[in-house]
């Protein structure tokens, strides 16, 4: 009868949660029902959490004798695991969510491995299939772990520069060789039950060093600009890590929930590589952002700053803006007062819209987000593919805190290095104003000739400080006006 | 009758080709302005290792299974956790103005069938 409550219970549960993710995952394809289809997805979670206790009636004949305390481990290990990370993801800034992701990413990574770690640790006779797949699904989670949290210290600017040196790829080949070498000696000791030249448990230890050195190793070369394509790799590498773990311990709903995650991980990695017009091997192992060692052409002319006021009254007068905001933005932490000033030119009959590149920021999607959280409305928002043809007919474009997703050198510069990236069409528009906070380089490090066309104006100064001082401008206009 | 199962071999291959379909067919439709959400969003989805934790950690037999076990569970509580808290609070920012602006493209004509569909 025990037996059958942990079967049926937590059989039932998962199923239920495997529906629950799928349904609440496709909900999120639209704004409007995405906030009900994240909380379906963690009623399906809760489920499956207290359902996966219900295997108290059923645990192994040897684990029988020290079933209290595991229970009472596993409900402190919930508490504080899950209070801890609570607490951090509600009070954490939205500029920071991409560092926050890695970090849970990596977590789940960690979960994958040490749970791989166990089953290794105990590793009887459930044949080879099983042995296989425990290691590979702990190579991936550990790689995800350690490579997680290096993308978390370089977004968070605790780690500043790539890391790089001659010959690098040859040196993390050569770990991933060592890394499997490990493992398919301790394969060929169980299968051939040889005695070790180590412990089982020194073997184990120095497979997942191995393991987490190649992520450390294979993640510091890339560059602070590519990082959001790395974290969705690894969060596809965890995905796939829980799926192959849930095999190992026959629970379908690891496995599912891990496959759908890296299934979408996957073609998520894809589409923003694609919106960067780099292959994925192209950003993991070649040195983009490294300053670049060809000299780039000259570019000609000069920029030509104005008031912020001026600018301002410029758009006042305008019939439409087309508002193309950067990470610069969110630093300054701008995002509101630049709608206050939107608003204004709104209520002044002005067509103002956003534009919002793929990699805007540091992640795909994060500018939508932090416009959001200023309040911007979504129809407001346009994607690139959306409004890039209605530049052209467009009075203004306003850059802030944007560089390299404007930067016409992507089209016709061969010898740049953001070449075929798809990028805003700011430069076409029949003017263009820049709010930058300097002169100065973009996160890839190029030179922006869109700066120094003749149609574009340059207003020096912080983002949120300059939306302030054009709110001032606009208002004066109407005050003078009255 | 018995509920216990053994997922072997193909079986295994086939529930991983269907459910990584799965996944892939219902990304493909959600629209660029949700890509953080639902990158946070799948990374919440795969906190369910939670769950396998908490299998081994009861079925430690020993101080060695039992610390790693205990890590394992926090580590997945934690990506679970976390991962719903921040996808939350980013899907709740998301909201509509209350102008019916002219949009009349394909996709966000999709987004107001959406609405509809869902009620609320």
């Amino acid at each position: 009868m025990l037996t059958l409550i942990s079967q049926l219970i937590p059989g039932a549960a998962y199923l239920l949660a495997a529906i629950l993710f799928m349904y609440g995952l496709k909900q999120m394809s639209s704004p409007v029902s995405a906030p009900a289809g994240i909380r379906l997805a963690g009623v399906g979670m809760l489920i499956a959490v207290l359902a996966s206790f219900f295997n108290v009636f059923g645990v192994k004949a040897a684990a029988k004798p020290h079933l209290m305390v595991n229970i009472i481990l596993a409900g402190v290990a919930i508490l504080l695991g899950a209070g801890a990370a609570w607490w951090k993801g509600r009070q954490v800034k939205m500029t920071a969510m991409p560092q926050m992701v890695a970090i849970y990413n990596g977590m789940g990574g960690g979960a994958a491995a040490t749970i791989a770690a166990v089953e290794l640790l105990g590793f009887g006779s459930e044949g080879m299939t099983r042995l296989i797949v425990t290691l590979t699904g702990a190579v991936i989670g550990a790689v995800s772990l350690s490579g997680s949290i290096i993308a978390w210290a370089k977004l968070d600017e605790v780690m500043k520069k790539p890391l790089r040196f001659k010959g690098q790829n040859l040196v993390n080949i050569f770990m991933l060789l060592i890394t499997v070498g490990v493992a398919a000696y301790f394969v060929y000791i169980v299968a051939s039950g040889t005695a070790p030249i180590l412990s089982l448990h020194a073997i184990i230890a120095i497979f997942f060093g191995c393991a987490l050195v190649f992520g450390v190793m294979m993640t510091l070369p890339i560059g602070g600009a590519d990082m959001p394509v790395v974290i969705s790799i690894y969060n596809a590498a965890t995905g796939l890590a829980v799926a192959l773990e849930g095999y190992v311990l026959q629970n379908p709903a690891l496995m599912i929930a891990g496959m759908v995650v890296g299934a979408a991980g996957t073609l998520l990695t894809l589409l923003m590589a694609k919106a960067m017009n780099r292959s994925v091997s192209n950003v993991l192992f070649s040195d983009f952002g490294a300053e670049s060692k060809h000299k780039h052409s000259a570019i000609k002319g000069t920029e030509r700053p104005v008031e912020a006021s001026d600018a301002a009254i410029f758009m006042r007068y305008a019939k439409s803006v087309i508002v193309i905001p950067g990470y610069g933005l969110a630093v300054s932490q701008g995002q509101e007062k630049l709608y206050e000033f939107v608003k204004l030119l709104l209520a002044a009959g002005v067509k103002v819209r956003f534009a919002i590149h793929p990699v805007a920021g540091r992640m795909p999607g994060q500018m939508d987000v932090l416009l959001a959280e200023a309040g911007v409305p979504y129809d407001l928002i346009f994607q690139l593919s959306d409004i890039n043809d209605d530049f052209p007919t467009t009075d203004v474009a306003l850059v802030i805190g944007a560089n390299d997703v404007v930067n016409p050198a992507a089209r016709t510069d061969k010898s740049s290095p953001v070449y075929g990236m798809p990028i805003l069409d700011a430069d076409k528009a029949r003017h263009c104003y820049v709010i930058k906070r300097g002169q100065g380089k973009g996160y890839a490090g190029v030179e922006n000739a869109l700066f120094y066309a003749p149609n574009t104006n340059m207003v020096y100064g912080d983002a949120a400080a300059v939306c302030a001082e054009m709110i001032e401008a606009v208002r004066g206009l109407g005050a003078a006006a009255a | 009758m018995h509920f216990s199962f053994a997922i072997s071999g193909f079986v295994g291959l086939y529930l991983f080709m269907l459910a990584g379909f799965g996944g892939w067919v219902i990304i493909g439709n959600v629209p660029a302005i949700l890509h953080t959400p639902l990158m946070s969003g799948s990374n919440f989805v795969h906190g369910i290792v939670v769950v396998g934790a908490v299998f081994v950690m009861l079925n430690a037999t020993n101080p060695a299974e039992q610390a790693i076990g205990f890590f394992a569970v926090l580590l997945g509580a934690g990506n679970a956790a976390g991962g719903y808290a921040v996808t939350d609070r980013m899907l709740a920012m998301f909201q509509t103005s209350g102008h019916a602006a002219a949009h009349k493209t394909a996709k966000r004509s999709s987004i107001k069938k959406a609405a509809k569909g869902s009620g609320s």
